[in-house]
């Protein structure tokens, strides 16, 4: 089985890489067209920040080689939340895979959390074969200051400030906001469950 | 909910672990990698090493270092000591780091921050300070490893540093550093409050009372440790236990 990891512009690729390679699995971090075209599972990673991400994948025409890929893509963090609608980070449009919309953290009164969440959360509402073997509630590794909301696409629900999604999915696209590769065992399973689609 | 984390540091020094540790079972106690997988098996929710060599070999020795946690471990971490520079960073964190932390050189330098935020965004930065309460009843900000004395306010320079760009604060309080006699609650409790960044309290940690007081009067979103998970006078699960029976957030 081939796996790709699109190579661009933001952070943690090589986590992701290494992630793979403590579950077995060996994987190739590319931007050849070609290479991402004809593998079987893609990796699209991510810390950073939106928009220059997006302008960089548009000037390799990134862009539109992800929105026609048939093949199973598993979006992780920044990559699930380019691979959303739009994004308040610099006023982004974003890849349109998902229609949620991304917004950024504003605390509460009432609640007068820290930005970015910086820490591990649970997960809830589990509806998918992306968390084969997660109990519900589980523990995963968040770092971010924007969120997709709730919608028709969202397959976890995590908390901070308000309910939002901690993972997505439509057709062969999935989406997590938090970072599998960093979350101990349960981000372990969930990657090998992506692996084995 | 986002839970109150538990973080075991080690101190390396030409690429081992020093201090000593309690764990005779280890294959290789004086490897960091080792250890840290081990507290990573236990629960521990991030590690910090913190590389304590003094020779020009130091970048080296590190950055190799921090690919080889990358590789093993599957735990946030963070890596300091003696970072200087946009390209130190951006080697540790192509090497698989997560975070950084910077001490002496932002201080000398605070551009530095603001550099390395808008670099590699304020989410992996985190601005370590040393602390120490002087006659006067304030705490100091202290460089080089506690033995400079500077006359800058530690609040002030903690709420710099966030305007700056540093995504997180990592105080430790010289005053309760290897005392084992509880965590600096009052000063912990002043950053927690003030900043719009998580604190990570350090120096202190004696019982696991302690992390129940920094976590509940303390408001502190992080506690480290070396010493009481080294020598397993505390041990990372029964810890969290006692912290989810005392109606703290832990990851469990």
């Amino acid at each position: 089985m081939k796996i790709v990891i699109i190579k661009y512009n933001a952070g943690n690729i090589r986590s992701v890489l290494f992630a793979l390679e403590r579950i077995g699995a060996e994987a190739l971090v590319t931007d050849d067209p070609d290479l991402i075209c004809n593998a079987d599972k893609i990796i699209f990673p991510g810390v950073g920040e939106a928009n220059s991400a997006m302008n960089y994948l548009k000037e390799r025409g990134l862009d539109i080689l992800i929105q026609n890929l048939k093949q199973p893509v598993l979006g992780v963090c920044l990559g699930m939340q380019l691979l959303c609608a739009h994004s308040e980070e610099n006023d982004t449009e974003c890849l349109g895979i998902f229609s949620e919309t991304v917004k950024k953290f504003i605390p509460a009164e009432d609640k007068p959390l820290k930005v970015p969440q910086i820490g591990w959360n649970n997960i809830y509402n589990l509806n998918s074969n992306l968390f084969t073997g997660v109990a519900e509630s589980s523990f995963c590794y968040f770092v971010h200051s924007y969120y997709a909301g709730l919608g028709e696409t969202t397959i976890a629900r995590a908390d901070y400030i308000q309910p939002y999604s901690a993972a997505l999915h439509k057709g062969n696209f999935y989406g997590v906001q938090f970072h599998p590769e960093k979350s101990a065992g349960m981000g372990e399973r969930i990657l090998k469950n992506f692996i084995q689609f | 909910m986002l839970t109150k984390r538990i973080i075991p540091c080690l101190d390396i020094k030409n690429g081992r672990t020093v201090k000593g540790t309690n764990f005779i079972d280890l294959r290789d106690a004086g490897d960091p990698v080792e250890l840290g997988a081990r507290y990573a098996a236990e629960g521990a929710d991030e590690l910090v090493f913190l590389d304590i060599t003094a020779t020009q070999e130091k970048r080296k020795t590190l950055s190799e270092l921090a690919l080889r946690i990358a590789h093993h471990i599957n735990i946030p971490f963070t890596v300091g000591g003696g970072i200087s520079s946009v390209e130190d960073v951006r080697v540790l964190l192509d090497n698989g780091a997560d975070k950084i932390s910077v001490n002496t050189a932002a201080f000398k330098n605070p551009g530095l921050i603001l550099e390395l935020s808008g670099v590699f965004g304020s989410q992996c930065i985190v601005l370590a300070i040393d602390a120490k309460r002087e006659a006067d009843g304030k705490y100091y900000v202290y460089l080089n490893g506690g033995r400079v004395a500077t006359e800058t306010n530690c609040l002030d320079w903690a709420k710099q540093g966030v305007e700056l760009g540093a995504g997180e604060i990592l105080l430790t309080s010289m005053d309760h550093d290897g005392t084992r006699n509880g965590f600096a609650v009052e000063l912990t409790g002043l950053l927690a409050e003030s900043l719009p960044v998580p604190v990570i309290a350090s120096g202190g940690g004696g019982t696991m009372a302690h992390f129940s007081e920094i976590f509940k009067a303390g408001k502190a979103d992080a506690a480290l440790a070396a010493s009481v998970f080294h020598f397993k006078e505390i041990h990372i699960p029964v810890l969290k236990e006692y912290l989810n029976d005392e109606g703290i957030s832990i990851r469990i």
